[in-house]
């Protein structure tokens, strides 16, 4: 089993940390993982990208991703970048924080509307729904291998308190929630 | 079982190694391992000095003046810090301070770059000191440990640094396991301020770096190149015990990987060596006997063990993430003098482009077709891409 996964976002809303979080998931599933942020100057507001792999074995490759089995996007707007889908496997899956699923017959399209799980939540910071623990929890569905329990494990120990129980509380909705 | 980048696998090493005193200045892509290491000393789970420096300079000057007082010292740095640095890296190198410091391999500019290119550590490497690249986040934490146990042994006594990839391995998290603080402990004995070449006590003071005549100076180098001489087995036994203390293989001088039956061998360094794996086993399922030898030590050169390990091949690629404008890929032109056929030398990776599976595949075979042809000796610029206008 060797999974790769491709993140794209805008800087500042989490994506890198949605990486980690989901290979500690994994590993705490007896994978092993690698999270790979964007190779640059990250800033906020702009288009980045953070990439994953999932795998049986040990991970040894340290190159970038560029042909993903998944790619998750955060960002609404960034749905019909041409970057987004650049690479992605026939039939691989894509998953989108979008209130309607896109049209793009050539993958698995997954929509979900991960804003709104966050503004529900409380998830708001400087005036932006923060997404990443939805997504994490839709993608960790998606990908099969990552139970419930793990998604709870690593989202509570990375927060504490009410930003904790908001932040648990949008994964395991939006893990319940995503549809295949 | 922990996820940490190559950065933060540095400082987890560090707090094992019970460093006793750290000097650093900030400088992408370094900055994590003290940053976190800053954390650790706060939050009281490592007792350490955290000295604050204004450059790099200082913070090896600093290194030098605690390291002379019997402190197990750490600093990082990348790059231009590294450049910046590197009066004082000489003479820590020709002072024979057993100091450890974590190098974040970035290209020097101009253009302006943080990314990742090997000619930072390797412009340094007639400094005096050990040096080594390592391939993983694992390799990393564990060669922190391991560079400790180097640099204090008393049949050494010279500063190590070691080499991380800029982003590809300090920003890559990883599977890593953490080496018992009781473990690290029975492989490192604290450092023995009596064993160093200069020691500052203040019941007994001398005084150090005085000028020195032409008539003592080169005894006084021959020494350090002895130490050169018997860090080779130092390296190689400190990697066995630690193997031994984690149970997890440790690489000493290099890495062999498959390569003993095989036909055409990579010579790699760094991150990328676990893409070069991946390319040797895809290969081998083609039918293609492909092998790969990493260079894990830098200084001293393990000219002689990579020589023996690639006897048998007909075609060796060298693979340089950095170059000698004059006079070619670093690693490719010093393992070339050890090796009775000439190998192929492939600059790629420079200023931070990714070197693939694809493309240690491509390389493989064409060094092999190369060999074929009888072209040997060659450098090639791998994957160049035209200007336009």
């Amino acid at each position: 089993m060797f999974v790769e996964i491709r993140l794209h976002g805008r800087g500042g809303q989490g994506i890198v940390t949605a990486s980690e979080m989901l290979i500690e998931a994994a590993v705490l599933e007896g994978y092993h993982g690698q999270s790979i942020p964007t190779f640059g100057a990250e800033r906020r507001g702009a288009p980045v990208v953070a990439s994953a792999r999932i795998s049986d074995r040990e991970v040894r490759r340290h190159g970038q991703v560029y042909s993903p089995d998944f790619v998750a996007v955060f960002d609404p707007l960034f749905v019909f970048r041409k970057e987004v889908t650049e690479g992605l496997k026939e039939g691989g899956t894509l998953l989108v924080n979008h209130r309607q699923k896109p049209d793009f017959p050539q993958f698995r399209v997954i929509a979900i509307d991960a804003t709104k799980i966050a503004l529900e939540n409380g998830l708001v910071v400087a005036g932006w729904a923060v997404v990443n623990t939805a997504m994490l929890g839709a993608l960790s569905r998606l990908l099969g291998m990552i139970s419930r329990r793990s998604v709870e494990a690593v989202v509570s120990s990375k927060w504490k308190g009410d930003l904790g129980s908001k932040n648990l509380k949008a994964a395991l909705d939006a893990f319940e929630g995503v549809v295949a | 079982m922990i996820i940490a980048t190559g950065n933060h696998a540095v400082s987890y090493g560090v707090r094992a190694a019970r460093a006793e005193v750290i000097a650093a200045y900030p400088i992408t892509p370094q900055t994590q391992i003290i940053e976190k290491l800053a954390e650790l000393i706060q939050s009281g789970e490592m007792r350490a000095k955290y000295i604050r420096v204004e450059s790099e300079h200082s913070a090896m000057s600093a290194c030098i003046g605690a390291e002379a007082c019997g402190a197990r010292t750490f600093t990082a740095t990348s790059s231009h810090g590294l450049a910046y640095m590197s009066e004082m890296v000489f003479w820590a190198g020709m002072g024979r301070f057993p100091i450890v410091m974590a190098v974040v391999n970035r290209t020097l500019a101009p253009p302006w770059s943080i990314w990742n290119e090997h000619t930072d550590m390797l412009a340094q490497r007639d400094s005096g000191w050990i040096m080594m690249m390592c391939g993983s986040a694992q390799e990393a934490h564990d060669t922190t440990v391991m560079a400790y146990r180097i640099a204090e042994d008393e049949r050494v006594l010279q500063p190590v640094m070691f080499g991380l990839d800029a982003f590809s391995l300090s920003h890559t998290a990883e599977n890593l396991e953490l080496i018992d603080q009781e473990v690290a402990d029975g492989f490192l004995p604290p450092l023995n301020p009596e064993s160093l070449p200069v020691y500052m006590d203040p019941d007994n003071p001398v005084t150090f770096g005085n000028l020195l005549g032409p008539d003592k100076m080169m005894e006084f180098r021959h020494l350090i190149k002895e130490a050169f001489g018997r860090a080779k087995g130092v390296i190689e036994e400190a990697a066995k015990d630690l193997s031994n203390a984690t149970g997890r293989k440790q690489h000493g001088l290099i890495e062999d990987y498959r390569s003993s039956d095989a036909e055409v061998v990579i010579l790699a360094m760094g991150a990328s060596s676990g893409d070069c794996k991946d390319a040797v086993d895809i290969l081998r399922d083609e039918g293609i006997k492909a092998g790969m030898v990493r260079v894990k030590t830098i200084r001293p050169f393990p000219g002689e063990e990579i020589a023996s390990s690639v006897r048998g091949a007909k075609a060796v690629a060298i693979v340089d993430r950095d170059y000698s404008y004059g006079f070619g890929g670093i690693i490719g032109r010093e393992a070339a003098s050890y090796l009775s056929k000439k190998p192929l030398n492939y600059i790629a990776g420079i200023g931070g482009r990714d070197i693939t599976v694809e493309d240690f595949r491509k390389i493989a075979e064409d060094a092999l077709a190369s060999a074929e042809r009888g072209e040997l000796g060659i450098e090639k610029w791998w994957g160049m891409r035209g200007f336009e206008g």
